[in-house]
């Protein structure tokens, strides 16, 4: 799983019929502390009904289609989860 | 899933059998604004996807994951065709 933040949505009207009511949201890698951003943004179908802004955890591969709404969708990633806070060495690194 | 552009279309005469009759794009991956990033690929375009038009391709075996690369050697599919991209409430990309 990958520590990632909401940073936008994507709009899609010709999309495979398997995933037409799914919520596309653009995600961006983020370190430990939730703060500097890391790599290339990327897509993932929000489970979870994150926000703009929320850190997320996301789930790749075909452990991706593991929930009842993306079985068997052209899917290879997804938010499974909303993060409260992170904590590092005994230190608490973000909070939401 | 990675937000793509499609650049170019590849042709082949022969090729495995269950491939015949599939579209195979050449896509390069975007940053958010529609900017070309990383190397280019190919995937397999199940949404009639145009030169110029931003998509969401989904890899591995989620590449197999539709009526049209189910049981094919397929690891990456196009299986969006992106209208907008926003991004922190502002709009980067909009299709024309």
């Amino acid at each position: 799983m990958k520590i990632a933040q909401v940073i936008g949505s994507t709009i899609s009207t010709i999309k495979n019929r398997r995933i037409m009511s799914t919520k596309l949201l653009i995600c961006r890698e983020t370190d430990a502390f939730g703060k500097k951003e890391i790599g290339i943004s990327y897509v993932a179908i929000d489970l979870v009904d994150a926000g703009i802004g929320d850190l997320v955890l996301t789930c790749h591969g075909s452990a991706a289609r593991q929930t009842p709404s993306t079985k068997e969708t052209p899917t290879d990633a997804v938010i499974m989860a909303v993060l409260d806070h992170l904590e590092v060495d005994g230190e608490i690194t973000f909070r939401k | 899933m990675l937000i793509a552009k499609v650049i170019g279309t590849t042709v082949s005469t022969i090729k495995e059998p269950t491939l015949e009759g599939r579209k195979l794009l050449i896509l390069r991956q975007t940053d958010v604004d529609g900017v070309p990033v990383g190397k280019p690929y190919v995937a397999v375009d199940t949404l009639d996807a145009g030169i110029g038009d931003l998509v969401l391709t989904a890899h591995g075996s989620s590449g197999r994951q539709t009526e049209i690369t189910k049981n094919r050697p397929v690891d990456a599919v196009i299986m969006a065709v992106i209208d907008h991209l926003s991004v922190l409430g502002e709009v980067t990309y909009k299709k024309d």
